[in-house]
C-alpha cells in the first residue's frame, strides 16, 4: 500500500500522524510547560533574589545560599547533638537510618508473607492495610500509641518493668519513633518485594538444596541477588520520600519541629520559610539545593548499584 | 557439570541425616508461624488500639492500670466527632477535590499514553523521554513557583482555592502516563491497525478499542489518584485558607491542634477518615496490588 502512494503520500501520512500524536499529547505538554518547566526555571531565578510576595523580586546573587549555611534551623555544625536539631541533620538521619531500616523491614516481612502459612491471604492484607491509612491520621494515632502516660507502648513496657521513654516528647527518641511510624506504613515497598519473591523460579532453590545448601545459602545466593533490582527501587524511592518528608512531621511536631527542633525536616522548613516568613527567594534556594541532592543521591545509587544488582538476561 | 560425580554420595549422606532434618524442618515451621504472628500483630495492634480508644469514655482512657477492653461500650465519641468538626461538610469538600482530580488524571494521562504507545509520530521518543525524566522531579522544587503562578492567575482567592488542587490533574501526571503507556504497549497492534484500515478515526480507536481493554490499568490509576488526593495534606494546607472549605485532612489537623487531649473523639474521627480508603482497598485489592507491583518492578 505504501509503495503505491509514493513519497509524497507517505509524508502526508506522517504529517497526519504528527498532528494526531501532538493533539493527544497536548494536555500533558501544556501541563509540562506550565506546571513543571516554568515553575522549575522560575524558582531557579527566585533563588537568587529577595522576594517577599508583597514586593517584586530583587536580585541579591548568592546571598540566599550563603545565608542558608549560617542558619541554625537549616544546619548546625558545632556538635553532633545540635546537628540533629536542624533541618539538614534530621533529614539526613531519616535517610541514613530510616531508609535502610524500612527497606530491610519490608524485605523481612515480605519473606514471612511469602511462606505457606494457613490464611496467608488475610495476613498479607492486614500487613498492607496501614499503608492506605492517611499519613495524617496515622501520625495522630502514633502520638496516642506512644503517649508517655496513657499510651499502649508504655503500658506494655511498664508491665514488663522496663524503662519507659518519653518517645515523641524526648529529642533523643523522637526521630526513632517517627521511623517506627514509617516501618508501620511500609506496605507499598513490602508488596513490591513480595511480587519479586514470588517471581523467583523454584528450580533455583531446588538447585541449592541439591548442593546441600540451607536457608542461609538460599538467601545469600538466590533470593537477595534476584530481588536486588527491587531493593534498588525501594532504596531510591525511599530516599526521595525521606528528603520530601513533611506530613507526618508537621502533624506531630508542627512547623517548629518540637521537641528542640528534633523533628524539623527539610520540607517543613521550606514550607515555613515560604508560607509563614514569606521569604520566597530563600525557600526557592532551599528547593534547588534539595533537587541537586536528590539528583546526586539517585545517580550515586544507580552507579553503585551496578556492583550489586542482578538482572536476568 | 563436575557435581554429577559427587551426586550419589550427597544423597546418601542426606538420607543419613533424615530424622534430624525433619526435626529442623518442624522447628523452622514453628519459627515461621511465630514470625508471621509477630509481624501481623505489630501491624494490627495500632489499628485495634484506635478502635478501642474510640469506644472508651474519657475517664476510662486515663484509668490506671490501663485496660484493653473498654468498660462498657461508649458510643458518644462518634456523634461527637461528627459534630465538633463539620465532618460531613469536610467530607463533601474532599470529594469536590477528589472527583475532578480522578477524572482529570484518567483523561489526560490516557490521552498522552495513547499518543506515546499507539501513534507513530516524529517526536514521540523525545516526548517519552520528557515523561521519564520528570517522573522523579521532586515536588518541593515546584511548590513555591507553582503557588506564585496560581497567585498571578488569581486562583488563590476564587472557588475556595480548589482550582490549584484540581485543574493540574487535567494536564497529566508523568507517573500515570508511564504506567498507562506500559499497559497500552502490551495491547496487540493488530487490533488498532485493523480498525485503521477500516477507516475508523483515531479518537474512536482510542475510546472504543484501547480504553475498554485497558480497564485494569485505568482502575489502578483511578485508585491511586483517589488515595493520594483523599489523604493529601500539603497542597490543601497551602491553598485552602477558609475553614468552611477545609478538607478532612485540614479539619482533622485543626481539631488535633485545638483539642489534642480529646483522644476518644479524635480516634473516632481518624477511624472514620480511614474507613473509605480501607474499604476501597479491600474491594479492589487485586487490581491495586498488581498495579503497584508492576509499576515498581518496571520502574
Amino acid at each position: 500500500m505504501r509503495t503505491v502512494g509514493g513519497p509524497r503520500r507517505l509524508s502526508r501520512q506522517r504529517r497526519r500522524a504528527l498532528l494526531t500524536g501532538l493533539l493527544f499529547q497536548l494536555p500533558w505538554l501544556l501541563g509540562f510547560a506550565v506546571f513543571l518547566l516554568y515553575p522549575a526555571l522560575a524558582s531557579f531565578y527566585y533563588s537568587f533574589t529577595r522576594y517577599s510576595l508583597f514586593k517584586s523580586p530583587r536580585w541579591i546573587g548568592l546571598d540566599n545560599y550563603r545565608n542558608l549555611f549560617g542558619d541554625q534551623f537549616f544546619i548546625q555544625y558545632d556538635s553532633l547533638g545540635h546537628f540533629f536539631q536542624s533541618a539538614v541533620g534530621n533529614t539526613l538521619y531519616l535517610m541514613v537510618i530510616g531508609v535502610p531500616a524500612t527497606t530491610l523491614f519490608a524485605f523481612v516481612v515480605a519473606m514471612l508473607l511469602n511462606t505457606e502459612v494457613k490464611g496467608i491471604a488475610l495476613w498479607r492484607t492486614l500487613c498492607f492495610l496501614p499503608a492506605v491509612m492517611s499519613p495524617l491520621a496515622a501520625s495522630i494515632l502514633w502520638v496516642w500509641v506512644f503517649n508517655p502516660q496513657f499510651g499502649i507502648v508504655n503500658a506494655f513496657l511498664s508491665f514488663l518493668h522496663l524503662p519507659q521513654p518519653g518517645w515523641l516528647n524526648d529529642p533523643t527518641w523522637s526521630k526513632p519513633t517517627l521511623i517506627l511510624l514509617n516501618l508501620w506504613q511500609v506496605g507499598f515497598s513490602m508488596i513490591i518485594y513480595l511480587a519479586a519473591l514470588q517471581g523467583v523460579p523454584k528450580e533455583l532453590y531446588e538447585a541449592v538444596a541439591i548442593d546441600g545448601g540451607g536457608f542461609w545459602a538460599r538467601l545469600r545466593y538466590i533470593t537477595i541477588p534476584l530481588v536486588s533490582p527491587v531493593t534498588l527501587f525501594n532504596l531510591i524511592t525511599g530516599i526521595i520520600a525521606a528528603l520530601q518528608f513533611f506530613t507526618q512531621a508537621y502533624t506531630i511536631a508542627g512547623a517548629s519541629g518540637n521537641p528542640q527542633s528534633s523533628l524539623l525536616f527539610y520540607v517543613t522548613y521550606i514550607y515555613t520559610s515560604a508560607f509563614q516568613n514569606f521569604d520566597m527567594g530563600y525557600a526557592s534556594a532551599m528547593s534547588w539545593l534539595l533537587f541537586l541532592v536528590i539528583a546526586l543521591c539517585t545517580a550515586v545509587l544507580l552507579l553503585a548499584s551496578r556492583r550489586w544488582t542482578y538482572y536476568e538476561r | 557439570m563436575a557435581v554429577t560425580g559427587v551426586h550419589p554420595v550427597r544423597i546418601a549422606k542426606g538420607s543419613g541425616r533424615h530424622r534430624r532434618s525433619a526435626a529442623r524442618r518442624r522447628a523452622r515451621r514453628l519459627l515461621t508461624y511465630l514470625g508471621v504472628a509477630l509481624a501481623v500483630s505489630l501491624f494490627v495492634i495500632p489499628f485495634i488500639w484506635m478502635i478501642v480508644t474510640s469506644l472508651k469514655s474519657p475517664e476510662d482512657l486515663t484509668a490506671h492500670p490501663l485496660s484493653w477492653l473498654p468498660q462498657g461500650l461508649y458510643l458518644r465519641n462518634y456523634p461527637d466527632a461528627l459534630s465538633i468538626i463539620p465532618y460531613m461538610q469536610y467530607l463533601g469538600n474532599t470529594m469536590l477535590i477528589c472527583i475532578p482530580a480522578v477524572i482529570g488524571t484518567l483523561l489526560s494521562c490516557s490521552m498522552a499514553a495513547y499518543s506515546l504507545a499507539c501513534v507513530r509520530w516524529p517526536g514521540r521518543g523525545i516526548s517519552f523521554g520528557l515523561v521519564l525524566s520528570t517522573m522523579m522531579l521532586p515536588y518541593p522544587v515546584t511548590i513555591i513557583p507553582l503557588y506564585l503562578v496560581f497567585r498571578h492567575l488569581g486562583w488563590i482567592d476564587i472557588a475556595g482555592g480548589y482550582l490549584p488542587l484540581t485543574v493540574p490533574a487535567f494536564f497529566g501526571a508523568p507517573f500515570f502516563i508511564f504506567l498507562l503507556r506500559q499497559f497500552f504497549v502490551s495491547i496487540p497492534v493488530e487490533l488498532s491497525e485493523a480498525a485503521k484500515v477500516d477507516g475508523t478515526s483515531e479518537l474512536r480507536i482510542f475510546s472504543q478499542i484501547i480504553l475498554p481493554l485497558a480497564r485494569p490499568a485505568l482502575a489502578t490509576t483511578a485508585l491511586l489518584t483517589f488515595l493520594y488526593t483523599y489523604t493529601d495534606f500539603l497542597n490543601p494546607l497551602i491553598y485552602i485558607s477558609d475553614p468552611d472549605r477545609f478538607t478532612l485532612s485540614l479539619g482533622l489537623l485543626g481539631y488535633f491542634g485545638q483539642h489534642g487531649a480529646a483522644w476518644g473523639p479524635l480516634m473516632a474521627a481518624s477511624a472514620m477518615f480511614t474507613v473509605p480508603t480501607a474499604v476501597l482497598f479491600l474491594i479492589a485489592q487485586r487490581t491495586f496490588i498488581q498495579g503497584i507491583a508492576t509499576s515498581g518492578l518496571k520502574g
